[in-house]
């Protein structure tokens, strides 16, 4: 595209004639501008996040449910010879032979009761709650620790490395399911410090400690390969300190792949906080969360098989929404988005 | 090549110092060992027998070296349950090791079939169906798939026994209260490594190498089995020994206590329950073990099989 303006003499009659050249070409769009568009594009993935989205909502309107709909709370126990009337009938909520009532469908127990009388539904939505607050604050304290301790042992490399390499080593030496239990008992019996095993704070930071190696390492990884290359020389050469350097010229590098992991850790939060509740190392009873709810729910397989499906299937619809909406923001941001094996 | 084993053998060791040094001080940090070992309604002279007896008032290097030298002289007691933690591991290990290994052989087979079809067929209906299956399968907890086993196939249609675990000296025996466990476990990873697989053998499908092989006049059916799974499964495999070596060590606590398996899972939830220092101090010795050897041996197989890793 040379045109007569190309042949300037000076540089700032130069800069004039390049400014004017642009002037005809389309506004750029950005990568994440072009993820965005892509992630659009894929209907799965959008109709799992409102899945997902939706679910949230529920969980955060469970007082709501409780005081409005079912009319009790999530541990209040039904009395010994407590009865309810479903549709015209009265039965009782526990019968004589410990056989808890089924889902009545109704606002009052709409989907059953446990084997102390505690309305499942309410305590579902209240479970909910607590699971998710954890995975999500889980997600949160892992991200931002693997992210920070990634990019300093990926920059400075020496001595920094070697420590939080060896560091991230140990708690991956564990399996996650021991190591959460580990800390969730030493949490839920004695507490260290000011952290004890009735905040939920404390499964909370149990699981977020347990994935900071799953990330820290692929961040590492990749501030390794970037530190070496030119605009990391160039913005030293600019007079750009550490600090500097690696906030505003690494971090950004290695922002999409902190966005791929953010569900990938989400969810396994989400199972994790599950599987360590259903041991008794997580949220303590009588705190619901779906994982007690399936484990209180395991005593009385036989005739209420009930408290086991409907919190597993709502745990195991939240993880699946979250991992298919993962998946999609994964392949919005892969550049090689249609990939066949090659003919 | 020599000195790369060494330096990561040597790393292995010293991370299992650490591992349990670690654990010793985050278990010994928790409140009163000798008030919890008393119990409820203890005497203050109680506690202090107990305190002595068990040395609790010594410094904590002192506690931790004598607590070493009983585990690796076969003579580490439990102080709750007072049986031989060593004995009582040799014993639950043969339910832990024929679960894992059962496992792993399923999932590893299915993966690859699942993964290569899914990469095979990509974009098309086999590929969605497999990627739903997959995701279905990394979603569904453990221990709920196992209760829904449990209810249905178990409890509903009696094919398969409820609990326990019944030893090799029973083969059919054996065989019928595994396949649950087995199906459970298994399906997690199937949905893991068929994706891993699936996303493997696109990557490498781009190669230059593939380029050639077709080239060459392979069919593709060749050039799958040849070349392009050959080295696709190079993460597979790693990833599979890594898993192994977890499962060895006890990962499987939550398909072990759906099913009443007597594992190293199990008596390793237990001792935690119970803050049984000794056995815990066993099991975290055995896993990281397994987890930190394994994980050697797989890194120094890597470098054999690719030869560009060796020069990192």
């Amino acid at each position: 595209m040379a045109t007569a303006e190309a042949s300037a003499t000076s540089f700032s009659d130069a800069g004039e004639a390049f400014e004017s050249e642009g002037a005809d070409l389309p506004p750029g769009v950005g990568p994440w501008k072009l993820a965005w568009r892509r992630l659009r594009r894929n209907k799965v993935a959008l109709f799992f996040g409102g899945v997902f989205l939706v679910l949230v909502v529920l969980c955060l309107l469970a007082p709501v449910y409780s005081h409005d709909i079912a009319h009790t709370g999530p541990n209040t126990e039904a009395g010994l010879t407590a009865t309810v009337k479903i549709g015209g009938k009265v039965k009782p909520v526990v019968s004589a032979q410990d056989i808890p009532i089924g889902p009545t469908w109704h606002s009052k127990y709409f989907f059953g009761a446990d084997i102390s009388g505690r309305d499942t539904a309410v305590r579902l939505l209240y479970g909910g709650r607590n699971s998710l607050e954890i995975g999500v604050v889980a997600t949160m304290i892992t991200m931002v620790l693997a992210v920070f301790l990634g990019v300093l042992a990926g920059f400075y490399r020496g001595w920094w490395d070697a420590v939080i390499t060896r560091a991230a080593d140990v708690i991956w030496a564990y399996p996650a399911v021991l190591l959460g239990i580990t800390l969730g008992t030493v949490f839920a019996t004695g507490g260290i410090g000011p952290i004890h095993g009735t905040f939920l704070l404390a499964p909370a930071i149990v699981v977020g400690i347990v994935y900071i190696p799953y990330v820290l390492k692929p961040v590492r990884a990749q501030v390794l390969q970037l530190r070496e290359r030119e605009f990391v020389d160039a913005a030293r050469q600019q007079g750009l300190s550490n600090l500097q350097i690696m906030f505003r010229e690494l971090l950004p590098n290695v922002a999409s792949t902190i966005v791929v992991f953010i569900p990938l850790i989400l969810a396994n939060a989400i199972l994790l906080e599950a599987g360590l509740s259903y041991l008794g190392a997580g949220v303590q009873p009588p705190n619901p969360s779906w994982g007690t709810m399936i484990s209180e729910g395991i005593s009385t397989i036989p005739v209420a098989f009930s408290n086991v499906l409907v919190p597993g299937i709502m745990l195991v619809l939240a993880v699946m929404s979250i991992n298919i909406f993962g998946d999609g923001v994964r392949d919005a941001l892969d550049p090689r988005a249609k990939v066949r094996i090659a003919r | 090549m020599i000195r790369f084993i060494i330096r990561r053998l040597f790393a292995a060791f010293f991370v299992m110092l650490a591992v349990t040094i670690i654990t010793f001080l985050l278990l010994g940090a928790t409140g009163n060992q000798a008030a919890r070992l008393a119990g409820r309604n203890a005497t203050t002279a109680q506690i202090h027998l107990i305190t002595l007896k068990y040395g609790f008032n010594k410094p904590i290097w002192v506690q931790y070296y004598k607590t070493m030298k009983n585990i690796f002289t076969g003579q580490a007691y439990s102080y709750q349950q007072s049986f031989n933690v060593i004995t009582e591991v040799k014993h639950d290990y043969p339910a832990t090791l024929s679960l894992a290994f059962g496992a792993g052989i399923i999932w590893l087979l299915i993966s690859v079939l699942f993964g290569t079809l899914a990469a095979v067929y990509a974009g098309r209906l086999t590929d969605r169906v497999l990627t739903i299956v997959s995701m279905a399968g990394v979603s569904f907890p453990p221990f709920f798939l196992g209760a829904i086993f449990l209810y249905y196939l178990g409890y509903k249609l009696n094919w398969f026994p409820l609990s326990g675990y019944v030893s090799l000296n029973h083969p059919w025996q054996w065989f019928k209260h595994l396949v649950l466990p087995w199906a459970t476990l298994s399906i997690l990873f199937i949905g893991f490594y068929s994706r891993v697989l699936r996303s493997t053998i696109l990557d490498n499908a781009n190669e230059d190498y593939v380029r050639t092989a077709h080239a060459k006049g392979l069919t593709d059916g060749q050039v799958l089995r040849r070349h392009t799974l050959r080295n696709s499964m190079i993460p597979i495999i790693s990833l599979w020994g890594l898993d192994m070596g977890q499962l060895l060590g006890g990962a499987a606590i939550l398909t072990e206590t759906v099913f009443g398996l007597q594992g190293v899972g199990e008596l390793a939830y237990n001792a935690i329950q119970n803050l049984d220092v000794i056995t815990i101090m066993v099991i975290v010795i055995l896993t990281a073990l397994a987890v930190v050897l394994l994980s050697a041996v797989v890194d120094i197989l890597y470098a054999l099989l690719d030869p560009r890793i060796r020069l990192a």
